[in-house]
């Protein structure tokens, strides 16, 4: 590459570009917009993944429902059992009524609506706490082996609704992302299309003289990367600020929530390496496949 | 060097503009492609600077099927070629040195080489003092000088033309035919397509004239004369 050949490309595709700019305008937007939904999606998925190992890591109480119909002193065995459980270090019972009411104070006013309830819901419960959150696993597949046991839950509900949550967000996002990335290769192809167009006299002439490739080429593809480039640096600079006063704005709020779960969230410097790297790489890319797209359809001669 | 064998071009599948074309062209050689307007002067052209493909047969240049040149090395091929076309077309922006200029750079010619080239050519065409002046400032003979300056600027082996002096009186066209004339005095090919029969009849090279995309005529060296019911 000499500096002659540099000068050229770059002259050209920035005068396209400029010449060309609405379709410009459009193409940085179709691909902030691609990146934008794509950075929000990653950032819940990580969001929610985060909650969940540190869930994990937090919740150290097991409750173990107790079937219907299993009389007293059997529920009295039963307690005496859990306790010679390795890795756990105390339990406690908390009978159906007392899960009733409870829950009554928690609804408050709203309580009225279990006023009809013929029979309490809610089953009788131990309470299994821990030693140690790593023993978890195993305690929890000992307790399941008892008669009368009818389910054991532990943080894997939340965990689980959580993680099922994230890959909600993550095949929707999957699946609006490959269409909107679809409709910037188009968009950004047609811009290019349009260039090649407006150059059609000098472009043809080059292919006639016999120019070297990167001379035709080269300005497209960079016109084409620029955009991408250009889209994916405004989608780094709008997911940033609007993380950053996300995070802000429930640390303000919830002072409280966030106090007690600081290390629920991720902070934004944490993601912003790796988010400015796949942006960038996305943008360009897609930017190279919409030159490409174009090249391959209107350099005909 | 050039060789057309059973050579069909059919567009949309329907019309065809040049019928089992067979031509053997040599290097050196200057060759008038001429007939009546539609007769299938520029398909043949076009096929050679493989601008479209044949529908049937194969052309060969140096014994090359072009057909068969990947994309990548196209420009290689085209380089061999100088196309000089009817309406010049030289890029309006850039001054006389700089559109003949252009032609080195895109071939990624070193800039001592063009400071060294360009003149000479310029002056070969006789344009050495037009150097500085754009397109639109030049006659129209002027303009097609600088642009077969342009076409043999990278010392193509082949010039092709596509009615060089289509756009020009007969003055001016033979100050052209000139100029081509000389280049392929040096050794080049020249090929022309024309329906210019004063120019065919004054220089009395080889004539290949097409009807109907046919080949019906191939002399050594001859005019172009009126056919009977023409006219
Ligand atoms: N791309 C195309 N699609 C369909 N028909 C075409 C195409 N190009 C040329 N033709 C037809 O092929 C025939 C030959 O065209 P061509 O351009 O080769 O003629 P020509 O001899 O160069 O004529 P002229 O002297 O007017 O330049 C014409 O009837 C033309 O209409
Ligand atoms: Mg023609």
């Amino acid at each position: 590459m000499n500096p002659k050949k540099i000068k050229y490309i770059f002259k050209q595709a920035f005068k396209s570009m400029w010449r060309n700019r609405m379709m410009g305008a459009a193409s940085i937007g179709s691909v902030t917009a691609v990146l934008i939904i794509l950075g929000f999606v990653l950032i819940v998925v990580l969001n929610v993944n985060n909650m969940a190992m540190v869930a994990k890591e937090t919740f150290d109480q097991i409750a173990v429902y107790i079937a219907e119909g299993v009389d007293e002193d059997q529920i009295e065995e039963m307690g005496k059992a859990f306790r010679e459980i390795d890795g756990v270090m105390a339990v406690a019972f908390q009978t159906k009524d007392y899960a009733l009411e409870s829950v009554k104070k928690d609804w408050g006013e709203d309580a009225i609506l279990l006023q009809d309830l013929r029979n309490n819901p809610f089953p009788d419960t131990y309470i299994v706490q821990l030693t140690d959150v790593s023993k978890a696993d195993e305690v929890i597949a000992k307790l399941q082996t008892f008669e009368g046991v009818e389910r054991v839950r532990y943080y894997q509900d939340a965990v689980n609704t959580l993680i099922k949550l994230a890959d909600f967000v993550k095949r929707f996002g999957a699946g609006i992302t490959i269409v909107l990335l679809l409709i910037s290769v188009f968009i950004i192809s047609n811009t290019i299309k349009i260039t090649v167009l407006s150059r059609q006299r000098e472009i043809e002439l080059m292919q006639y003289i016999g120019a070297t490739n990167g001379y035709v080429r080269g300005p497209l593809i960079l016109e084409g990367i620029m955009l991408g480039l250009l889209g994916s640096l405004v989608a780094i600079l709008l997911i940033m600020l609007g993380y950053s006063y996300t995070i802000n704005y429930l640390a303000g709020r919830y002072v409280a929530l966030i106090s007690g779960m600081s290390g629920y969230l991720v902070g934004v410097e944490m993601v912003l390496d790796d988010l400015i790297i796949i942006f960038m790489t996305i943008g360009v890319g897609i930017g190279i496949l919409g030159s490409l797209v174009s090249l391959k359809k209107f350099l005909s001669i | 060097m050039i060789e057309f064998s059973h050579v069909t071009k059919i567009y949309k599948k329907t019309f065809t503009a040049v019928k089992d074309i067979n031509l053997k062209i040599d290097k050196g050689e200057f060759i008038f492609i001429v007939g009546k307007s539609g007769a299938g002067k520029s398909t043949l052209i076009k096929l050679l600077l493989r601008e479209i493909s044949p529908t049937q047969g194969i052309i060969t240049y140096n014994n090359q099927d072009i057909n068969k040149i990947r994309k990548r090395s196209l420009a290689e091929y085209r380089r061999k070629i100088g196309f000089i076309f009817q309406d010049y077309r030289l890029l309006p922006k850039l001054t006389v040195y700089e559109n003949v200029a252009f032609a080195m750079e895109m071939i990624c010619a070193p800039s001592k080489n063009i400071r060294r080239e360009v003149p000479l050519v310029l002056s070969m065409v006789g344009l050495s003092d037009k150097a500085k002046y754009y397109p639109d400032e030049l006659s129209g003979g002027e303009q097609q000088r600088v642009a077969i300056a342009r076409a043999i600027i990278n010392k193509p082996e082949t010039v092709i033309a596509d009615e060089p002096t289509g756009n020009l009186d007969l003055e001016t066209s033979k100050e052209i035919m000139k100029i081509l004339a000389e280049i392929n005095r040096r050794g080049t090919t020249v090929i022309m397509a024309t329906h210019d029969r004063e120019i065919v009849n004054f220089f009395q090279k080889r004539v290949i004239e097409l009807k109907s995309g046919i080949i019906i005529r191939d002399t050594r060296t001859g005019g172009y004369e009126d056919e009977p019911e023409e006219d």
